[in-house]
């Protein structure tokens, strides 16, 4: 499978075509050779996963992992090198596809949602290098080679949020995301160099081939009463909890929003945000040999998924509302890893469910935001009280927005529905406590999706006395359409026969007691959205009003940010930076400054040497030469 | 002396003999063509039989051939270090074409062409040879042209001084090379490299003595300090052409003949020339950088930062190990790019306007922004910022030295490539930021001065991060033994 190869480097070409030719291309030009790229490229996973996925089974049931590719960019010692290569497993195959395919819609999609957009070029150009370093860092063969793509991933996401960057809001959110993306990859690299420090190697397959080496090879090393093992395990999730925006690290996706929505649907929906996720079940066997690391994912994400429904609640951008619920959802991912270990099929449970949920909210998630993206492009606003009554107006983008919607509920036969019931059942079979949590924040998700989509296509009857909205282009819906396609029949993949914790097939089954609970909590808590935002009503007015406090601080997202703000202004800034900033101003420039002067001078005294007459020169030769011969048979005779 | 002999000769001298069919060639074209046809054609033959011979003799052998009972020896590495002075050279003729064919030059053009390939031709012996006569020979070759070569604008002033100059010192140089010479063989009774290693007896003052002397031979032609005062005057006298081959090609030449001298010969006492080569290092970088902070000429300029990259290349020679050679070798080939690229530039701007100083080059951007981009990469590279291949050699380079427990020197040398940084950017600092009135017309490139350019650049993105180059030589080196 040697091809796999050009699943990377077509978008990385494209890059560089689009990104140095720039303006000298016409924009619609620019955008069909992309599109065009990234064509060929889903073409190419789709292949690679149905040869994947089709060739025979090992004696133990399991789909062999290939690595058709590996090179050897650096070799510093015998353990240390740095490798570069395509790994196919189960998950890398899974991710390849999902990657493709919503950058593929969002290809197609941009072509209509940026037409006219100055810099569109560039944007292309952009959109293929985050295709690439995304679908780099999925097919990594060591951890290195992923924290390299990984980072790339994180220069991409800045580059597109800023894209707008005349916007100061854009600005600021796309240097917020960068830098608190780069804080926790701080916590990544340090995982990464403590885990092959132990390990003696940076290669995935040697590493969950043989976890246990970590332990034993760490052995009685402590650290604040932790071991080391533990340590690393946490730091590198660090670093998937900030590219995932798991709690207390979430505060850049909300506003990373500000960017193109084609772009927050690719990157801040689908693909760049499960990276976190991704990153845990690559390095799943690894994490079972310290439960306590598990545990402590679960914990950040049931919090994580909680405070996200809640606030996601009472937002009143629609795009705002969509980050939170996405927030909350992959914390369902991390849940689902959390609760699950590799011990057998049953136990792992939680593993295949995440990527099955993982799987089917990029495709919903994707469509919910191109969806909103075809909403703003009608109503040109993001805020609710400008929206209402749009289903008359939209229909395509109202029935796929509507299937969207019932997917994430959790509403049969969608797909949500499927991996959502695999979550709730692997997280009840290990703790009811989580079980019950994770069934609530089901519940508000449904809540605060429907709440959204009554809003938005229903609540008053639209007096469009300025502009009448209209339906998108066909680039637009197309994607809309094909995706809502997807989301109807994704839950019908026998997923659990391809992708589970062991490799070998896992036959899905419904817990029918688990599902029908979950069922009946979603349909209530969309009857009552109904009840509350169907028609122009008072209700929720008065709701907030009685309810002051909370639904302040809920639509100020608990004031996270604010601490956020206190802690680096006041404290950082002002009790660490300040005095640090004075020393390095007057004693360490001083102290520099002292060189340079110190070298001018020299510099100036020593010019003489330079006469410019032979003789001189040769005197000087010869001088030294001499000099040379006297000092070293003094010192060495 | 049967035939097989004449095969194995053949077999082993491969870049040599080629070397000298190829010029020979070119003599006889240069004497019968037309004009017309040499005016098109001349510049375009003599880069094409030099990259012929490149590639005809790039597959190295596998093994260590010795030739005329072991005067002339022939390694992959050694094969390896005269493929790299080619490369280079080519790059040079590429960039000197848009010079010599002007209406001034053209008349010489032949021997610009024939003294360039003798040069190379000495060089080579320089690096193959297992004895010291035949190195001598070789370094001679090497440098009598070059005197010719530096005074090749007969009408130009400086020209002839900076000829002149190169000469004087040249030979004085060569008198003390030469005088180090019989002193080693008075101690040992023989001038083959290994014998020397093997009955020098090390702890005689005569033997250092003839250590410093020969030292003082080679150092000259890296133009180390104290040995350097030469070099800023001849590089800005000379053909810009000729200095950009001075500055890379010649200082390449004899830093690869050096590992070869120091780590056979005077392979029973590294300590000493260790020490010796500790303090020239330091004196090296150092001055180099302090005089080239206050260059307004360019060619000045690069003269000076020329001589502290000796001093970095030198940290390879410190290693004393197979990592050191590599990471010399490799170092020499990034620093062909870098200082090419830069060269090509002014090279350019000075033919088509006369211009070398650095005020000049203010406001460049507006009018010649690929030209500024060329410049601005070399000079990154050159001061080692990464991930230009600059960083990566001057990180082997380090490492390797580390590695051979340098930690102060490479300290030291760390500390002189910030305020390398310093000059480097000043020039990057005039053409992108500084304003100008009326900043130099743009320029049209040739073509063969921009494949010249465009190669150069093509080798600083990419020499870095294609591994297999470091890897290839790091095997090469394997094979050289200690």
């Amino acid at each position: 499978m040697e091809y796999t190869l050009f699943i990377l480097v077509l978008p990385l070409a494209m890059f560089l075509l689009l990104g140095l030719l720039d303006s000298k291309l016409k924009p619609r030009v620019a955008g069909i050779l992309g599109t065009l790229g990234m064509t060929v490229c889903t073409a190419l996973a789709y292949l690679t996963a149905f040869q994947f996925f089709t060739q025979p089974r090992n004696a133990e049931g399991i789909i062999p992992s290939q690595v058709p590719y590996n090179f050897e960019w650096l070799r510093f010692t015998e353990n240390l090198h740095i490798d570069l290569g395509i790994y196919l497993d189960p998950i890398s195959v899974m991710m390849l596809v999902v990657i493709t395919t919503v950058s593929l819609m969002v290809h197609i999609y941009s072509l209509g949602y940026m037409h006219g957009e100055k810099g569109f070029q560039r944007y292309y150009a952009f959109l293929s290098l985050f295709s690439m370093s995304m679908l780099g860092l999925v097919v990594a063969t060591n951890i290195f080679q992923m924290y390299i793509f990984w980072e790339l991933v994180g220069v991409s996401s800045y580059l597109l949020i800023g894209f707008y960057y005349t916007k100061p809001a854009a600005i600021a959110a796309s240097k917020k995301a960068f830098i608190v993306t780069r804080f926790a990859d701080l916590g990544f690299l340090i995982g990464i160099l403590i885990l092959s420090f132990f390990t003696k190697t940076f290669d995935f397959v040697t590493l969950t081939t043989n976890p246990t080496a970590i332990i034993t090879e760490s052995a009685g090393a402590t650290f604040l009463g932790c071991s080391v093992a533990s340590w690393a395990l946490a730091l590198i999730f660090m670093g998937g909890a900030g590219k995932s925006a798991m709690f207390p690290l979430h505060i850049w996706l909300p506003d990373a929003m500000e960017g193109p929505t084609p772009v927050s649907a690719l990157i801040h929906a689908a693909t760049m945000v499960v990276a976190g996720v991704y990153l845990v079940a690559r390095l799943f066997p690894v994490y079972c040999v310290t439960p306590e690391v598990l545990d402590l994912i679960t914990t950040v994400g049931a919090v994580t998924a909680l405070y996200a429904a809640i606030v996601a609640c009472v937002q009143t951008d629609i795009k705002r509302v969509l980050a939170f619920s996405t927030i909350s959802q992959i914390a369902f991912m991390m849940v689902a890893l959390g609760v699950a270990s590799d011990t057998d099929l049953h136990t792992g449970l939680g593993y295949m469910a995440s990527m099955f949920h993982l799987f089917t909210h990029a495709m919903f998630k994707a469509l919910l935001f191109l969806g909103a993206g075809a909403i703003i492009h009608a109503v040109h606003s993001n805020e609710m009280s400008e929206m209402g009554g749009l289903r008359k107006y939209m229909p395509i983008t109202h029935i796929t927005f509507l299937i969207a919607c019932l997917a994430i509920a959790g509403i049969p036969p969608f797909s949500g529905f499927f991996s959502k019931d695999e979550i709730l059942t692997a997280v009840m079979e290990k703790s009811t406590f989580w079980g019950i949590w994770m069934t609530a924040v089901a519940g508000l998700t449904a809540f605060y999706m429907f709440r959204l989509y009554f809003r938005i296509f229903w609540w008053k009857d639209t007096d469009c006395s300025h502009h009448t909205p209209h339906e998108a282009p066909a680039t637009m819906t197309m994607p809309l359409i094909f995706l809502a396609l997807v989301t109807c029949v994704a839950g019908f993949i026998p997923f659990g026969e391809l992708v589970s914790v062991n490799g070998q097939p896992y036959h899905i089954h419904l817990n029918w007691s688990v599902a029908a609970t979950s069922i009946i909590v979603a349909v209530c808590a969309i009857a009552l959205a109904a009840w509350l935002y169907m028609k122009e009503n008072k209700k929720p007015t008065a709701m907030a009003n009685a309810t002051r406090t909370l639904h302040t601080a809920a639509y100020r997202r608990f004031y996270i940010d604010e601490i956020y703000l206190f802690v680096t202004h006041k404290i950082i800034f002002g009790l660490i930076c300040r005095p640090i900033a004075w020393f390095d101003r007057h004693i360490i420039d001083g102290t520099m400054d002292m060189f340079a002067h110190v070298t001018q001078w020299t510099s100036a005294r020593i010019k003489g040497l330079q006469s410019g007459s032979i003789q001189g020169y040769v005197w000087i030769l010869l001088i030294g030469t001499l000099l040379i011969a006297t000092i070293t048979i003094c010192c060495c005779l | 002396m049967d035939l097989s002999q004449y095969n194995l000769i053949w077999e082993y001298m491969q870049p040599e003999l080629l070397l000298l069919l190829a010029t020979i060639l070119l003599f006889f074209v240069d004497l019968f063509a037309s004009p017309r046809f040499l005016d098109k054609w001349f510049s375009g033959i003599a880069c094409l039989l030099l990259a012929v011979v490149t590639a005809l003799s790039c597959i190295p052998g596998g093994e260590t051939n010795t030739l005329f009972a072991g005067m002339f020896i022939n390694t992959p590495m050694t094969t390896a270090m005269k493929m790299v002075l080619n490369i280079g050279t080519i790059l040079v003729l590429l960039q000197a074409h848009a010079w010599i064919n002007s209406e001034a030059c053209r008349v010489r053009r032949g021997e610009f062409y024939e003294l360039m390939f003798f040069t190379l031709f000495g060089m080579y012996l320089m690096i193959s040879s297992g004895h010291f006569l035949i190195f001598f020979i070789g370094l001679e070759t090497a440098s009598l042209p070059i005197a010719a070569l530096v005074a090749f604008n007969k009408r130009g002033d400086k020209s002839y001084e900076s000829g002149a100059k190169y000469l004087f010192n040249a030979v004085f140089s060569s008198a003390i090379f030469l005088m180090g010479i019989s002193f080693i063989y008075g101690i040992s009774g023989s001038l083959y490299f290994e014998d020397i290693a093997a009955t020098a007896a090390t702890n005689t003052a005569l033997f250092v003595v003839a250590l410093a002397f020969i030292i003082t031979g080679i150092g000259f032609k890296l133009s180390l300090v104290p040995f350097h005062l030469w070099t800023a005057d001849v590089y800005q006298g000379a053909p810009t052409a000729i200095t950009s081959y001075l500055s890379v090609i010649s200082k390449g030449a004899a830093a690869f003949a050096f590992i070869w001298v120091l780590f056979k010969t005077f392979s029973p006492a590294p300590e000493v020339w260790q020490g010796i080569l500790y303090v020239l290092i330091i004196l090296t970088i150092t001055l180099g950088n302090l005089f080239a902070i206050r260059q307004k000429d360019l060619k000045r300029f690069l003269a000076f930062s020329s001589i502290s990259q000796a001093g970095y290349i030198m940290l390879g020679v410190m290693a004393y190990s197979a990592q050191g050679i590599t990471a010399l070798v490799y170092y020499i080939l990034v620093y062909i790019f870098s200082n090419l690229a830069a060269f090509g530039v002014i090279a350019t701007i000075e033919h088509k306007t006369g211009k070398v100083n650095m005020d000049d080059y203010n406001g460049l951007y507006k009018t010649n922004p690929k030209l500024s981009l060329a410049m601005m990469l070399a000079m990154f590279s050159l001061a080692g910022i990464p991930p230009f291949a600059g960083f990566f050699s001057k990180f082997f380079i380090f490492a390797s030295a580390v590695h051979s427990g340098y930690y102060i020197l490479v300290f030291i040398a760390l500390l002189n490539t910030i305020i390398s940084l310093y000059y480097y950017l000043l020039v990057v600092k005039a053409m992108f930021i500084n304003e100008n009135e009326n900043p130099i017309e743009t320029i049209k490139t040739g073509c063969y001065g921009r494949t010249g350019i465009v190669v150069c650049v093509a080798g600083i993105l990419l020499l870095g991060l294609a591994s297999c180059v470091y890897g290839y030589l790091s095997e090469l080196s394997l094979t050289v033994g200690f």
